[in-house]
């Protein structure tokens, strides 16, 4: 019997597959010339947007949490990491360019944990709408410390300017590079979400007072996880920062962070392939809509409203898209879908449940292909 | 020497602004012990509860558990030192299903940390195999394992009640303190409770305070039986002894003797045939 569905190793296979098959549609689209330097863009800017969202929503989703200061901690991660950029230019120090990019990335994203931290201490204490407006002022004063900070103005390290825009920072984000850490970020948030730490996480969401009274230390694990979100975002700052060349303060603002939480509401609430695939979505959604060219937002916003009445659990729900389980379902449909689906049920760590699954086989296979 | 009790408050007490929520709370409980504490409502029973798990700071007194004093520490602590809870009304992880709610509880007895979670190393999986048949056992007990993968929020009621009661014994305490289990569950439901109270008692040798307003439940299973009222202890005794302690049946009934008369026969004749029912058990047991 247990032969007819795919065992963990072999799901863990088709999953490294699926990756690679999506790496090399990827490159052909990019080698053979039919993607130019806009849908480049387009697809560098997907990847930010898939770090962001997947790991806010580790914190509004998993935790319950809302936070709306997730960009400050991309520009803490940007500025940092571009900073560091120049100041190792300046400095004549030779480095081969991922080597610095990938350097440059991770200072920042460290830099952003630990304000992550120091922000979440406090403000971990408070819950919902007053954890809103914390992080949402903790976005805003970065803002205003970073257009008065002369370094982070201007072209030099020193001949800057307070309140002007971070530029010339070099150019060296690669679309490869950056997909490989995209791939990464989403399979480390996984790997924590499917383990002990997941489970707490998300019975703190379901019930602070009983997660403390079954022993779950909730301050650490709020801060934890505080600390993991703001790690990543700083880590798609520093890509921000080596693919634009250009850093205004204004980017720290509420109104970005508002975008990726409407991001992560979108795709679920809870649900990491949810989050990739809005992410995806509403990064292309607004390109794709320049035809309309004034109309444009006003029909963003409109899909947007539109979904929320229709949908108001998001694209996926809680419920996670898997590789392994559509191919069981594909192979195993006559007869024996039973088997495969008590085998998938006996899946240690299981996340999505099992009635939710059937309702949402239909919208999985198309967003399959899609993703 | 006598063993150590597993439970021992001494003059616990706690003040809210004004009001004297709990005063003077002595109690000792020894291992494998069921001890029930009644009152009228408000009359500071959850509040006890309260102060045992570590989410008020008791004002004056103090309370060990096990010889290990216990005040000033964190829910968590309180928990992971042996005293485990269940709530009045329900707290399950509503989202989650019934396994994992029982895995949570035994978050503290995995050792693998978060590189171990990052590259699924064989200790991991070890662990996680481990933890699921375990989980698995413990909801055999409540006969729940066929509803492992079921989400906490779609279980029936007196279903909820029992994960609530096994995901408590996952934290693998000494004291397991019951607030009002059998509330709202109907008669075959609290005597299917009452089994489960009885076989976790027997299995882990634990000690159980009970919070519980259906005499009956607690004339059956309790030893001792302590009364509060208005946050005192008036009562304390073998069931036989408060069921006809004069200071309890006023104190549920008020002491008004003109008004409560005809109420108070009526309950007296409850109480009185609930103790009927704990002799012809007993008897029945013998």
């Amino acid at each position: 019997m247990k032969k007819s569905a795919l065992s963990m190793k072999q799901s863990y296979i088709v999953c490294a597959v699926g990756i690679a098959v999506l790496f090399g549609l990827l490159m052909a689209v990019c080698e053979s010339g039919a993607a130019n330097t806009y849908i480049k863009g387009i697809l560098m800017t997907c990847c930010i947007a898939v770090i962001m969202t997947t790991s806010l929503n580790l914190t509004v989703g998993v935790l319950g949490q809302l936070t709306l200061g997730c960009c400050g901690f991309e520009m803490i991660g940007a500025y940092s990491a571009a900073l560091l950029s120049k100041m190792i230019v300046a400095k004549g120090i030779a480095m081969d360019p991922t080597a610095r990019f990938l350097l440059t990335i991770f200072v920042g994203a460290v830099i952003a944990c630990i304000f992550g931290i120091l922000v979440g201490i406090p403000a971990l204490r408070l819950h919902g709408d007053y954890l809103a407006i914390i992080t949402l002022g903790f976005g805003e004063i970065i803002r205003v410390v970073l257009q008065n900070i002369p370094a982070a103005g201007g072209v030099g390290l020193d001949k800057g300017q307070a309140g002007q825009a971070l530029i010339g920072i070099d150019r060296i984000a690669n679309l490869y590079v950056v997909f490989w850490i995209t791939v990464i970020t989403v399979v480390l948030l996984f790997m924590f979400a499917r383990s002990r730490y997941g489970r707490a996480v998300k019975a703190i969401r379901d019930d602070e007072i009983a997660a403390s009274a079954s022993g779950l230390n909730i301050t650490y694990l709020k801060v934890l996880v505080f600390a993991i979100s703001a790690f990543f975002a700083g880590l798609a700052g520093g890509i921000y920062a080596q693919y634009m060349g250009s850093l205004t303060p204004a980017y720290a603002g509420w109104l970005q962070s508002t975008n990726y939480v409407i991001m992560v509401v979108f795709g679920g609430m809870g649900s990491l392939t949810g989050s990739i695939l809005s992410a995806i979505v509403l990064t292309i959604l607004p390109e794709a809509l320049r035809a309309f060219s004034d109309y444009r937002m006003l029909a963003y916003s409109v899909v947007l409203v539109v979904f929320m009445i229709f949908r108001p659990q998001g694209i996926f729900g809680s419920w996670e898209f898997s590789l392994p389980k559509l191919i069981n379902r594909i192979i195993y449909r006559n007869g024996r879908g039973g088997a495969a689906k008590a085998a998938i049920a006996a899946e240690i760590a299981e996340f999505g449940d099992v009635t939710a699954t059937a309702a949402a086989a239909e919208t999985a296979e198309p967003a399959g292909k899609e993703a | 020497m006598a063993e150590q009790p597993i439970l021992r408050a001494e003059h616990l007490g706690i003040t809210f602004g004004g009001l004297r929520a709990v005063d003077d709370f002595n109690m000792t409980i020894n291992k494998g012990e069921l001890v029930g504490l009644i009152g009228p409502n408000g009359a500071g029973k959850t509040t006890v509860f309260n102060l045992l798990t570590g989410v008020y700071k008791p004002t004056d007194g103090e309370f060990w558990l096990d010889g290990e004093k216990m005040n000033g520490k964190k829910t968590y602590q309180v928990v992971r030192a042996g005293i485990a809870r269940t709530f009045q009304n329900i707290r399950l992880f509503k989202q989650m299903t019934v396994e994992e709610n029982v895995l949570v509880a035994f978050n503290e007895s995995f050792s693998y940390h978060m590189g171990g979670a990052i590259f699924r190393t064989p200790r991991f999986w070890r662990e996680e195999r481990e933890m699921h048949q375990k989980a698995i056992d413990l909801l055999r007990i409540f006969k729940l394992e066929g509803l492992a993968q079921t989400q906490a929020a779609n279980l029936p009621y007196g279903a909820q009640r029992k994960l609530e009661i096994a995901r408590a014994l996952a934290t693998g305490m000494k004291l397991l303190l019951l607030d009002e289990p059998a509330a709202g569950m109907n008669p075959t439901e609290t005597e299917d409770l009452l089994e489960c109270i009885n076989t976790i008692r027997d299995r882990f040798g634990i000690a159980i305070l009970l919070i519980e307003h259906d005499m009956s439940l607690v004339m059956n299973v309790c030893q001792r039986i302590q009364v509060l009222d208005y946050g005192r202890t008036i009562a304390s005794g073998s069931p036989d002894e408060i069921a006809h302690n004069p200071k309890v049946i006023s104190a549920y009934l008020g002491n008004d003797e003109d008004d409560a008369d005809t109420d108070a026969e009526a309950d007296t004749a409850d109480t009185a045939d609930a103790t009927a029912d704990a002799d012809g058990k007993e008897e029945h047991d013998a």
